[in-house]
């Protein structure tokens, strides 16, 4: 089995995951450089139509937990690279392999692949498009290696929730906007009180009841979800709190105004170094998105919020008078540190009081 | 949550000067890792313009080189000498996280005795309160509950009734301590109510030994929640003064609670906890390291339950500490140096990560490599010592192997150990053979990973074995996968796939060889053929996301592509690999100042080491940093890669000593001496011949095969002999023989001989003294020499000796003598580089034992001392420079004294007295006016208190006793309380000086010495061992040991005892002076 770059590399390697339908697999070639949570990434909707590359090298090692500790109900990366695939898993909460896993969820994943030498190749180039093949015969990139670019589909459409659906109980009410939502985010909402009611990435909320919005995460360009922009937009009429995360950030950037562009390569690791513009203090962050705000294009009445400690990237907004902001990492965590779970904390006490 | 605003630029604390704490001599627990802590500190305070004072006396350490500190002090690290130095340079503040336990404990005794208040020193970083709340259980305990953390319950008993209440508490097993008091005995699981009623019943019961040492402290036990068999696992926490906070490092244990972490094989990352796992303990760390207020470096260790996930903290550490330096190398992150700069008000965001030069040092390395430390033990240096592994540590050393795969870093890492093992299975040596394999992985030995190798090649399963460890079974499956396939190798096509798995599974060159019945070079070629080679990779803190100029590299099986190509104008230098008796940190200290000197000299340097204890292997020591194996196989694949002008082996001590001529048969250009002349020193036989040649004497020696022989030639030698066995089965290496008996019994138990396997037998000179002289020569010529003299006479090792500089004792015309055999000697072997010989001294009668053609143990302490750098000297004569010159070594205006550091208190059961077998850890040097004030200095830097009124003699032989007479006619006179054994008693009595007569342990008459050792608040034990049998010193060897273990200084050579008596006689205690190193140099200059 071969990873086959766009510009025409070939990693070897040997499958360990589901074959791939019709022969190959295409995605968006993407790394992450954390140490632990496979499970989540994988199962993470901001990584459909990617194919992910996991620098640390040992991988599988304490298997597949319950469905409960998904971030989603399945794999959604479109395959899986490794240096090492550990056949022998060891945990307590293990109930399958990595390699069980990814085979019932039809994901292609290979192994044996110098995944640091991957990440430096992405990191030099750029993200690529690559497909995981796994016909022996074709050597090379060829005229028949078909590359499809997922981010000129609307993988946001592909992975939210197709209709609403209801947490909890009130008085406070809570739309999540589900744009490919990690499902820590709503354990991360859910207590006593809070109702939340979480739609599909479309859905015309403006009718309903609530008191606040969280915008998700997702996967791929924001310039895909003019219909989110567009239902962000009217909810900004209120006063009403609103927090976004990763993606979530993006649309309501754009909502308020704002433009966004591509990175170069991403940030998808758990040590991103996020300083709090008003207090200086730095936080370690779990992050996975390829797109960002573009500082320069705020609008007069937002100001930056978090910034990147490596490279000074916007990531967090805040608007300086209405009670809305938003995160461009994880403060869910799952994977990865959870030094920003205050976050939702002030975020809840946001809400106004009801009885 | 609201956080405290940051702290601006204005909070930086800007003292003018600080005084560093080291940590004197290296012994089991604190080795050479507060050596690049405290080095690092000395950098990061320097870039600040700070003057730094240090304390410390161990010489043979980087950071006493006389351009790092501005000023260093050789003093004992005791309230007594750090007040001296504190009145004298006036420091604004003081860092006590750098130099381990001695420091911190230092730290709170100055503190406490108000020392720090009244001369307005201020403690930089962690705050002391901080430092008292992790350091007192009690509090500690307390602290973490008020936020909710978990500790290991434990309630205190003096009673069987209130600890089976405990007991109930908790729940069985429960764990019992018997407190101090009682020396730690009793301690061990209990798994119900009956079982502990019993166990207390024993513990409780009055004995006289115990009510004795216990001095009317009510005998104590703690009933403990049992956590055997939970994981450990390890956080490294920074945390700076405006309260960010971070985790640089996890770390796993393989081996479970139960077995001290210093005993532990530990990986980084941690291996087999889930996301929710890693993240809850880091989230619990960040908390609690906050709340107790941390600034600068700590580190946390937890246990955390295998099937339920539940943790207990067990302790924090906050300071720099073993697992810091250890978290420093594997993550290449600079903790020390960080830890520094945050203690002077810095926070995080602030500073840069030095290793990538452009992202911050706020963040938390991603490792994508796997690093696996391994314990490196001694303990066959000592006759009688346990190799059961526990809850206390006994490892001298630590080995760190880097690679991408589990199996890889395994095998790595039993080679670096550097004790004959080739890796996990497939060895040569026999000595990795088990018998009793299951009985050693349950209760773990220091050969518990080669028994766990048995376990699994006679068929045993990972998960069997896992139940009997305590080990998680990834860990063994992993090691399974090692042992599988060396089982299909020797079956297999040995094609390129075949070969390269087997590499990528970590196999040497040598292991093939073994398996497939070939030889390590025929593997090397045809896997070269087979374009076979490991790639190069780098470590840069963050796993390739962001370019990083690093220069710290490991070489791997499990990759495809080098993250750098070959330097420029490169010289290799390889380190000493793991610490170990009679390998330590003055050969890391030889390492980085060769390092220093090719540098200077334009060349880049590259350094090969497997220490993560050392200074040398920091990420600014060197242009480029292998951290790899010592092997032959290793260094070949690195120098063919860097194609490197050259290699030094003469600096890092015996391991790359030993591969001089195998590189040299590989083609490989060795600076310095030739390695065929090296082999002429090293090769007894050859050595011995050109002794003859050049008419120099030597101490007779045959080589024998045959126990007949041994016992044949032994007699026509003379008894005592000294007899070196070429294959050691267990024990020590070497021993000196009295009589017929105790030779045959040696050799029974110690060796096996044959011809593969020779004895040699030399004449064991009694009464004679030893010199030694540490030189460096170029082709062929002597260029400088320092001459030093041993204290004892010959018969303990030269590196258990007490050594001065300059010689007090030896006549002028011995000195000539001894130049001269130098001279010819440096003529014959056309040395180019350093050298060590060491001779015997009856009279002005000189005998040559032997010559090592490379740096010695002392070279740190004679450079420092003399004030030439040897091994600068000696690195320009290796590139071809001329080093001529006036060195004058002989005429100083002062003494210095290198005293031994030994351990004794950490390896149970082991004799403490000094033999021909190496058994100090480490070494202390101070300086005086006089032989006396250096002597009384050192031996109390070595942890040696002054006696004050009861002193116990009890000297074996006629011959001791009247040559000591005139020293305890002194001890009289300073109104010492004498109290002496049977016969030494009545001499002394005799030779009318007063003493108690305490009757011995055989004879159990009253006043026994046991009582007297237990209860009479005895300030020093003066026992001089005959040595002639083992029934005889059994007496002694119980007064030997319960001094160790009562901490009662304890001499136990004759030459020492008289020299320290007579020191004492001469000197007051408050005229002990300190002056630093540059006011005892500058006078000589």
């Amino acid at each position: 089995m071969k990873l086959i770059l766009e510009d025409g590399t070939i990693f070897e390697g040997k499958s360990f995951g589901a074959p791939p339908a019709g022969g190959y697999a295409s995605g968006e070639v993407v790394f992450n450089t954390g140490m632990v949570g496979y499970v989540e990434s994988l199962s993470d909707p901001s990584y459909a139509g990617q194919i992910l590359v996991l620098s640390y090298p040992l991988v599988g090692s304490y298997g597949v937990p319950e469905r409960r500790f998904f971030e989603s109900s399945k794999i959604q990366a479109a395959g899986l690279v490794v240096a090492e695939y550990s056949q022998n898993y060891s945990h307590h909460s293990a109930r399958q392999s990595l390699a069980q896993w990814l085979i019932r969820s039809k994901v292609p994943a290979i192994t044996g692949v110098d995944t640091r030498a991957l990440t430096k190749k992405i990191r030099e180039h750029g993200v690529m498009l690559g497909v995981i093949d796994a016909n022996p015969v074709r050597a090379s990139a060829s005229g028949r290696t078909k590359f499809l670019d997922p981010n000129e589909e609307n993988l946001v459409a592909r992975v939210s929730t197709k209709r609403p659906e209801t947490y909890g109980a009130g008085p406070a009410t809570i739309v999540l906007i589900d744009c490919g939502m990690k499902e820590n985010i709503l354990r991360s909402l859910q207590r006593p009180g809070i109702k939340i009611i979480r739609v599909p990435w479309d859905y015309d909320f403006s009718n309903d009841a609530y008191d606040a919005i969280v915008i998700s995460n997702g996967p791929g360009d924001p310039n895909m979800c003019p219909e989110t922009i567009a239902n962000v937009k009217r909810a900004m009429i209120s006063n009403k709190p609103i927090l976004g995360i990763c993606l979530g950030t993006q649309l309501l950037a754009l909502a308020g105004g704002a433009g966004t562009y591509k990175l170069k390569y991403g940030h998808r690791s758990q040590n991103q170094p996020c300083i709090d513009v008003e207090t200086k203090r730095c936080y370690i962050t779990s992050q996975n998105h390829g797109y960002a705000v573009d500082a320069k294009s705020l609008p007069g009445d937002w100001k930056v919020w978090f910034t990147n400690a490596n490279d000074g990237s916007v990531e967090g907004i805040k608007h300086r008078t209405r009670p809305w902001s938003a995160v461009q990492f994880h403060p869910e965590a799952s994977p990865g540190p959870t030094d920003t779970a205050w976050i939702f904390e002030d975020f809840l006490h946001a809400i106004p009081k009801k009885n | 949550m609201q956080y405290p605003k940051k702290t601006d630029m204005s909070a930086l604390i800007k003292p003018r000067s600080v005084l560093l704490l080291g940590s004197g001599g290296l012994k089991i627990g604190q080795a050479g890792e507060f050596d690049y802590s405290g080095t690092q500190a000395i950098k990061a305070l320097k870039e600040e313009g700070i003057r730094v004072v240090l304390l410390n006396p161990n010489i043979a350490t980087v950071q006493t080189d006389e351009n790092l500190a501005d000023a260093v002090y050789f003093l004992p690290l005791t309230l007594q000498f750090a007040m001296q130095v504190i009145k004298k340079e006036k420091p604004e503040a003081i860092l006590l996280g750098f130099g381990g336990q001695t420091a911190l404990n230092l730290g709170l005794e100055l503190q406490s005795k108000g020392i720090l208040a009244k001369y307005k020193v201020k403690v930089l970083g962690t705050p002391i309160s901080t430092i008292r709340n992790t350091e007192d259980r009690e509090l500690f305990v307390k602290r973490l509950a008020e936020i909710d953390v978990k500790t290991a319950r434990s309630f205190a008993a003096t009673n069987i009734a209130d600890a089976r209440k405990a007991g109930d508490k908790i729940g069985y097993p429960v764990m019992v301590r018997a407190g101090f008091a009682l020396g730690g005995e009793g301690s061990g699981i209990v798994r119900n109510s009956d079982e502990l009623s019993k166990k207390l019943a024993a513990i409780f019961h009055p004995r006289p030994v115990r009510d004795a040492v216990s001095n009317g402290v009510h005998p104590q036990v703690l009933i403990e929640e049992y956590l055997g068999g939970w994981k450990e696992v390890e956080y490294e926490i920074v945390r700076d003064s405006a309260d960010n906070c971070i985790s640089v490092c996890n770390m796993e244990n393989i081996d479970p609670m139960g077995i001290h972490t210093g005993e532990s094989m530990v990986v980084a990352p941690s291996q087999t906890l889930s996301n929710e796992e890693y993240h809850r303990l880091r989230e619990i760390a960040i908390r609690a390291i906050r709340h107790l207020g941390v600034v600068g470096e700590c580190n946390i260790q937890y246990a955390l339950h295998p099937k339920t996930g539940e943790y207990r903290v067990i302790e924090v550490n906050a300071r720099l500490s073993r697992s810091s330096a250890l978290a420093s190398k594997a993550t290449g992150y600079p903790l020390a140096f960080v830890a520094t700069k945050l203690a002077l008000g810095f926070t995080l965001p602030e500073l840069k990560n030095s290793v990538t030069k452009t992202t911050a040092a706020c963040f938390e390395p991603a490792l994508d490599y796997i690093v696996l430390k391994m314990p490196r033990w001694d303990l066959t240096k000592f006759e009688n010592a346990i190799t059961l592994i526990g809850t206390e540590m006994k490892s001298v050393g630590e080995v760190m192997a880097i690679g991408r795969s589990f199996e890889e870093v395994l095998q790595k890492a039993i080679r670096m150990l550097s004790i004959g093992a080739d890796g996990f299975t497939a060895n040569k040596n026999g000595n990795f053979k088990v018998a009793q394999y299951l009985d050693e992985i349950k209760n773990p030995t220091t050969r518990r990973i080669f028994a766990i190798a048995q376990a699994l090649r006679s068929g045993i399963s990972p998960k069997k074995i896992s139940s009997i460890s305590g080990i998680d079974p990834w860990f063994l499956q992993k090691m399974e996968n090692i042992v599988r396939y060396a089982k299909f190798l020797p079956r297999s096509d040995l094609g390129r796939k075949t070969i390269l798995d087997a590499k990528k599974l970590g196999f040497s060159d040598i292991q093939i060889a073994t398996l497939t019945k070939s030889t390590e070079d025929k593997v090397r070629k045809e896997r070269k053929r087979l374009e076979i080679l490991p790639v190069i990779k780098q470590i840069d803190t963050l796993a390739g996301e962001f370019p990083a100029k690093t220069n710290y590299l490991y070489l791997t099986y499990n990759g495809t592509e080098n993250d750098v190509t070959r330097g420029k104008k490169s010289v290799i230098v390889l380190g000493s690999g793991p610490y170990c008796i009679g390998s330590s940190v003055e050969f890391d200290w030889s390492c980085v100042q060769a390092l220093k000197t090719l540098s200077k000299n334009e060349y880049e340097t590259v350094m090969i080491n497997s220490n993560p204890e050392t200074v040398s292997t920091d990420y600014d020591m060197s242009n480029r940093l292998y951290f790899e194996e010592l092997s032959l196989e290793r260094v070949l694949d690195i120098y063919e890669f860097e194609k490197s002008r050259g290699v030094v082996i003469s600096t890092g001590g015996q391991i790359p000593n030993n591969l001089a001529l195998p590189l040299h048969n590989n083609g490989v250009r060795i600076l310095g001496t030739s390695p065929k002349n090296i082999d002429r020193a090293e090769d007894r036989h050859a050595f011995s011949k050109l002794l003859d040649r050049l008419d120099i004497d030597q101490p007779a020696w045959v080589e024998l095969t045959t126990h007949k022989a041994v016992a044949r030639e032994a007699l026509k030698i003379g008894y005592p002999v000294l007899v070196r066995p070429s294959y050691v089965l267990s024990g020590s290496a070497m021993k000196v023989a009295y009589d017929e008996v105790s030779l045959s019994k040696f050799l029974k138990r110690a060796t096996d001989i044959s011809d593969e396997h020779p004895v040699v037998i030399s004449k064991f000179i009694e009464n004679a003294r030893e010199i030694e002289i540490d030189g460096v020569a170029s082709q062929g010529k002597l260029v400088i020499y320092a001459i030093t003299e041993h204290v004892e006479n010959a018969g303990t090792h030269s590196g258990d000796a007490t050594v001065v500089l300059p010689a007090q004792r030896t006549y002028m015309e011995t000195i000539r003598r001894a130049k001269q055999i130098t001279k010819s000697i440096v003529k014959e072997l056309k040395i180019t580089g350093p050298f060590n010989i060491q001779f015997l001294a009856k009279d002005n009668h000189l005998q040559v034992i032997e010559c090592n053609v490379r740096s010695s143990r002392s070279f740190p302490f004679v450079s420092k001392v003399t004030g030439y750098n040897f091994i600068d000297i000696a690195t320009k004569a290796m590139l071809g420079k001329d080093v001529s010159g006036d060195y004058r070594t002989l005429e100083l205006d002062f003494v210095a004294v290198k005293s031994p550091q030994f351990s004794y208190a950490r390896i149970k059961g082991a004799d403490p007295v000094s033999n021909v077998e190496m058994a100090s850890t480490g070494e202390v040097v101070c300086f005086g006016d006089s032989f006396p004030e250096a002597l009384i200095k050192a031996m109390m830097a070595s942890g040696f208190r002054l006696p004050r009124k009861n002193i116990l003699v009890s000297l074996s032989k006629e011959e001791n006793r009247v040559k000591l007479l005139p020293a305890l006619r002194e001890l009289a006179k300073m109104k010492f309380k004498l109290f002496a054994t049977e016969d030494t008693a009545d001499f002394m009595n005799e030779n009318s000086v007063a003493c108690d007569k305490v009757y011995k342990i055989s004879t159990k008459k009253e006043p026994g010495v046991l009582a007297l050792i237990e209860k009479g608040n005895l300030d020093l034990i003066i026992n001089i061992p005959t040595r002639v049998s083992d029934q005889e010193s059994k007496d002694g060897y119980i007064i030997r040991r319960m001094a160790v273990d009562l901490n009662i200084p304890l001499i136990t050579n004759r030459q020492l005892a008289d020299s320290f008596i007579m020191s004492l006689a001469e000197m007051k205690p408050h005229s002990l002076k300190s002056n630093s190193l540059l006011e005892y140099s500058g006078r000589s200059r």
